[in-house]
């Protein structure tokens, strides 16, 4: 009933490719930027900022850069841990050897070496495709795995082999480290993941975007509308690179506070891949969808059955009811949670009328 | 220099040296081969039949191994266990066509993909809830394998050859063998052969496709089972075996996903290469470099042939 279009007249060009054309929408998204800005630092309690919040969000990002990829230019990849790993490792390192440099930029800056990694590793894209490609990508993620354990120069020759975060602050405001409180850590990331959110909408509204979908959609048909395979392809595996390493850095830095290897294991890499496809591939809206769902089930399995039962039981059973999830909502809806938003949305605009 | 002389000259210097640990490497090369030629076969045979890259084929492997051992520990004997698990892999099969392949049918590949994923974590939940997390022992003497291990003196050292292992790579053998006889001569096997190529057609030849489906997931269900006999018997049953399972995914790529002698022969070069480089490469690299070298192998051979060795060679047309 207050979900209608009429009377919103597109008088301009660009009104009429706007990401968000309904003013109803751009409404509900300053709302929501504003209770999630102003509202929740203020209100929300340590539990929920750390332990909800915060990962979604992060964990949204990555699914983004995952999605850029294998939602957006069609290379399934099974990597993403690895890339964020390496995001993860560069900005320890960056803060080691340039320590009086803002925490910030360095976040931004381990994305490229994540990028740079993916750039090699999406290499073997130009020959291989489908499930092939998608197995040669687990090359990436164990050879990371290994070097993460291995190569010691990595972790600052450490005897524990863990990255461990240090202090550093942003006017005067620690937001790494262990004195950072969750809010102010919450609204780093908040603000980094929405300015990375802002990039990939843009990237994929635009002439990169096209040219990943015409690849996704039939690779020879788009080699000869004149789009260069090589280029798209590993543009497609750095940036998403980028966007996952990004992700990484910040799940240390502004969330777990210490890592090791096992923290960018290979079913790290499925956990992102479950929020891409559960979201709905080649949409990032359904990113932050999935990585909602995907996160804050498990989450919400404990709370409510914690009392009950033992522990284990209930790790056991999460997994059971996370698979069969998993399975159930491929059935009902293959494209994602994105794709029932959308027909939610497309009722909303008729309701209370059928048609 | 010296790097250079490490990587092209020492190793071969070892493998002259001592021909004895050469050999050795290679068997245990060669053991683990057919192991992961094993698993592979599992996912090639339901590749083959319905399209589906069945990520679940690790962990039907445990599944299968753990229901052995948790039937034999509730006081069944081992051979009636052995046959009941067979049983429970027909279940399985019959559970996972109605309830996540026969709804999905027609949808694409990477969906169908997404669904094994979902099937993986589904059992893996399923098994600790049922059998426990805690690794357990592999009921070899009781199924009637060999444990012991014949000791062969040549080249001035000792060999060591597990009586397990051999039969590990007969029972292999024979599998692929009695599976190369059901694919190309029985009449279901020629239906499996139709539906690989083209389910609509074979479904409009009177073929029926849900029939299919079971045949082909039990027959995985089966090969997993004797998997985790085997696999079991060398370590002990656990859910790591899963992991492990992920090994054969380069076999795979490397054979080629519809191939059962690819399977075969993906199996033998992951194994034997992975071997040798960990024992005479390996050190120079700081070691355990077994989990990511197979894959650089697969990817090297790839590179020539991205279809894998034994791989259809895939026509695109736009």
């Amino acid at each position: 009933m207050f979900y209608r279009e009429n009377g919103q007249f597109k008088t301009s060009y660009a009104a009429d490719q706007a990401v968000f054309p309904i003013l109803q929408d751009r409404i509900a998204l300053a709302a929501l930027l504003f209770v999630l800005f102003v509202v929740v630092p203020f209100t929300f309690s340590d539990f929920w900022l750390n332990s909800v919040l915060t990962p979604t969000l992060i964990f949204a990002l990555a699914a983004i850069g995952l999605n850029l990829l294998t939602g957006y230019a069609g290379q399934l990849s099974l990597g993403t841990g690895g890339f964020m790993g390496c995001g993860a490792y560069a900005c320890y390192k960056l803060t080691t050897i340039f320590p009086d440099v803002n925490i910030i930029i360095l976040i931004f800056l381990s994305g490229i070496f994540a990028a740079a990694i993916g750039f090699i590793f999406g290499l073997p894209s130009l020959r291989i495709k489908g499930f092939y490609l998608a197995i040669a990508t687990l090359a990436s993620q164990f050879f990371l795995e290994w070097a993460f354990g291995r190569v010691a120069w990595l972790y600052n020759y450490n005897a524990s082999g863990a990255i461990e975060v240090p202090t550093r602050t942003l006017f005067e405001l620690p937001i790494t480290g262990p004195t950072a409180t969750s809010a102010t850590r919450y609204l780093v990331v908040l603000a980094i993941v929405l300015v990375l959110t802002f990039v990939a909408s843009n990237l994929v509204h635009g002439r990169i975007g096209r040219a990943w979908m015409a690849v996704r959609d039939m690779d020879i048909a788009a080699e000869l509308i004149g789009i260069r395979l090589l280029r798209t392809k590993l543009l497609a595996f750095t940036i998403s690179s980028y966007f996952c390493g990004v992700a990484g850095a910040m799940m240390v830095f502004l969330w777990l506070g210490a890592a090791e290897v096992e923290s960018f294991d290979i079913n790290h890499s499925f956990l992102i891949l479950f929020m891409v496809i559960i979201g709905g591939l080649g949409s990032i809206i359904g990113c932050f969808m999935g990585a909602i769902f995907i996160w804050n089930l498990p989450i919400l399995l404990r709370s409510t059955f914690g009392g009950l039962i033992d522990a284990a039981t209930v790790e056991h059973i999460s997994f059971m009811i996370v698979g069969a999830l998993i399975i159930f909502f491929l059935i009902v809806e293959p494209h994602g949670l994105a794709r029932l938003w959308q027909i939610a949305k497309e009722k909303l605009r008729l309701w209370p009328f059928p048609y | 220099m010296e790097i250079l002389f490490n990587i092209f000259i020492q190793p071969f210097i070892e493998m002259f040296t001592a021909p004895d640990l050469l050999i050795q490497v290679l068997w245990e090369g060669f053991v683990s081969g057919t192991l992961y030629a094993l698993i592979a076969l599992g996912f090639v045979l339901i590749f083959k039949a319905s399209g589906v890259f069945n990520f679940a084929q690790g962990i039907m492997v445990v599944f299968g191994a753990l229901s052995l051992v948790g039937l034999y520990s509730l006081g069944v004997p081992a051979y009636v266990a052995l046959a009941l698990c067979i049983l429970i892999m027909f279940l399985l099969a019959a559970t996972v066509e109605r309830f996540v392949m026969r709804p999905l049918v027609n949808q694409e590949p990477i969906i169908l993909f997404m669904a094994t994923i979902g099937l993986t974590f589904f059992l893996i939940g399923f098994g600790e809830f049922v059998f426990g997390g805690e690794p357990k022992l592999m009921i070899t003497e009781e199924l009637g394998l060999p444990t012991g291990s014949y000791d062969i003196e040549a080249f001035g050292g000792l060999i060591i050859l597990q009586q397990i292992d051999i039969s590990a790579a007969l029972i292999a053998g024979a599998m692929v063998a009695a599976l190369a006889v059901f694919f190309n001569k029985t009449r279901i096997g020629r239906a499996l052969r139709a539906v690989a190529d083209d389910h609509q057609a074979a479904m409009s030849v009177g073929i029926t496709l849900q029939q299919i489906w079971v045949i082909v997931w039990f027959a995985a269900g089966i090969v997993a089972l004797a998997t985790g006999i085997m696999w079991g018997a060398r370590s002990d049953v656990s859910f790591a075996l899963q992991i492990i399972a992920l090994k054969a995914l380069p076999v795979l790529i490397l054979g080629g996903l519809t191939s059962i002698p690819g399977a075969i022969v993906g199996g033998l070069i992951i194994g034997l290469s992975e071997k040798m480089l960990e024992f005479y490469w390996g050190p120079m690299l700081g070691g355990s470099i077994e989990s990511w070298v197979p894959y650089f192998v697969a990817l090297i051979f790839l590179w020539f042939m991205p279809q894998g060795l034994f791989g259809e060679r895939i026509i695109e047309r736009v």
